[in-house]
């Protein structure tokens, strides 16, 4: 059923705060799926839903509705992931138990017509993958998830990186060149 | 046209850029152009997103279970605050005594040597956790008495300590994790605490205004956290620089 979510927010603002649950569970979904594309796993994704609408409900003052409440929500959830992989490369890790070792960052669609060496080629290049884009800084990667998975235009990964637009397109062009160079020799072998 | 560089053979992958239409026309006539896009577009499609665990068609609702809370203490808390501004200034003063009492009482003279006997492996680990704990309270405090003292008019940035705080909120996740599997709940229920008013404070927007900012300052103090910090850094600093044990046969005292 269809909701008008400007509505729900104006409710929300007004001070019925039970309705901002409508918008909670109609993008819970969506945004952990966002946000474990870009964390690469599952507990970081599921902090950032939790950041995200905390956030959201204590800027609802600030959306302006020129733009929809789920693009609003996504700018909120991206910043969110983009701002905890920064944190990430700042912060010292002397706590290796804390980390979810075997989290997937990209896994491979299996071939059509599996065979043993496909397998391996397989997982050779899914290990490549996850080894790279954990090397990728933390624009790089971001812009390359929602530039390559999202489908998002180099303006909106500018304006959540606050940066320009030529800029969002080199760093996009960075991370490629990273996977190009890590990938290229497995592209032979296929 | 010129050969299509690999930025360019990128913006036409993503249909990105002006140059569409002109690079569609040109690899149509270039072959070594149109090889090089092959390449690319084979490359890049191996990349593929990755599968997100499945999330029940519930979640939505755990997620608000979650969060429910945290929303509720705000909603009372803001009530709160604007029922009652004619205490402002007095809790003000009272948050300005307890915060030069703290420093006051807190405030140690350099201390003693240090023990240098031989510590096991796990000990030089939670020494090194007890040091770092000390500098993420330090730091934390820090940016606990700047807001507290804060001020100004209309529209106040604080995106700073708004940025800090959501820093140091993910570190205080760490820390309080493992103070709690190591047992120590003192530690663990201050980080939890502070977790709480510094994701509060990363929560708020970059700019805010003064009514909002007094706000955030009686939120700081009302939990009374910046006194439970200097207790907590306190017992850290004992436990990471432990006194030398005075030496009652030769009737020494530190």
């Amino acid at each position: 059923m269809e909701m008008d979510e400007t509505a729900v927010v104006a409710r929300v603002r007004a001070g019925e705060k039970d309705a901002f649950r409508l918008l909670v569970e109609r993008h819970s979904r969506d945004i952990f799926q966002l946000a474990y594309r870009i964390m690469g796993n599952e507990h970081d994704a599921e902090e950032v839903v939790q950041d995200t609408f905390l956030r959201c409900y204590r800027s609802l003052s600030s959306f302006e509705s020129r733009s929809s409440f789920r693009t609003w929500i996504y700018r909120i959830a991206t910043n969110r992931c983009y701002d905890r992989l920064r944190q990430r490369k700042l912060e010292p890790q002397p706590f290796p138990d804390d980390l979810e070792s075997g989290d997937s960052v990209i896994d491979l669609v299996p071939s059509e017509n599996p065979g043993p060496e496909r397998h391996l080629l397989s997982k050779e290049i899914g290990e490549r993958l996850r080894r790279v884009v954990g090397q990728l800084s933390a624009s790089e990667r971001t812009a390359f998830v929602l530039r390559h998975f999202e489908g998002r235009s180099l303006e909106e990964i500018a304006s959540v990186l606050d940066i320009t637009v030529n800029s969002a397109k080199n760093t996009v062009y960075r991370a490629v060149q990273k996977l190009r160079s890590e990938l290229q020799p497995l592209r032979a072998a296929q | 046209m010129k050969h299509l560089d690999e930025a360019d053979l990128l913006l036409y992958y993503y249909r990105d850029g002006g140059k569409v239409q002109e690079s569609e026309q040109h690899l149509k006539s270039c072959a070594d152009c149109r090889g090089r896009f092959e390449e690319l577009s084979a490359l890049l499609q191996m990349v593929v997103p990755p599968v997100a665990p499945k999330r029940s068609e519930e979640y939505g609702t755990e997620v608000w279970n979650r969060i429910r809370a945290s929303l509720s203490e705000k909603g009372s808390s803001r009530r709160w605050w604007i029922v009652s501004p004619r205490w402002a200034p007095a809790l003000a003063i009272a948050a300005l005594v307890i915060v030069a009492f703290v420093l006051g009482r807190y405030s140690r003279p350099p201390q003693s040597p240090v023990t240098t006997a031989k510590i096991s492996g796990s000990e030089l680990r939670n020494k090194v956790l007890l040091v770092a704990v000390g500098d993420h309270l330090d730091r934390s405090q820090i940016l606990l008495l700047e807001l507290a003292h804060a001020s100004g008019s209309g529209q106040i940035d604080i995106s700073q300590q708004q940025r800090r705080a959501a820093e140091l909120a993910a570190t205080n996740r760490l820390y309080r994790q493992t103070a709690k599997e190591a047992g120590d709940t003192d530690i663990a229920n201050t980080l939890d605490e502070l977790e709480r008013v510094l994701l509060e404070i990363g929560h708020q927007p970059d700019e805010v205004t003064a009514a909002e900012l007094q706000q955030i300052q009686q939120r700081i103090q009302a939990q009374g956290i910046i006194f439970k910090i200097r207790v907590i850094r306190s017992k850290v600093n004992d436990e990471s620089h432990p006194r030398t044990e005075p030496n009652t046969s030769k009737g020494q005292t530190t």
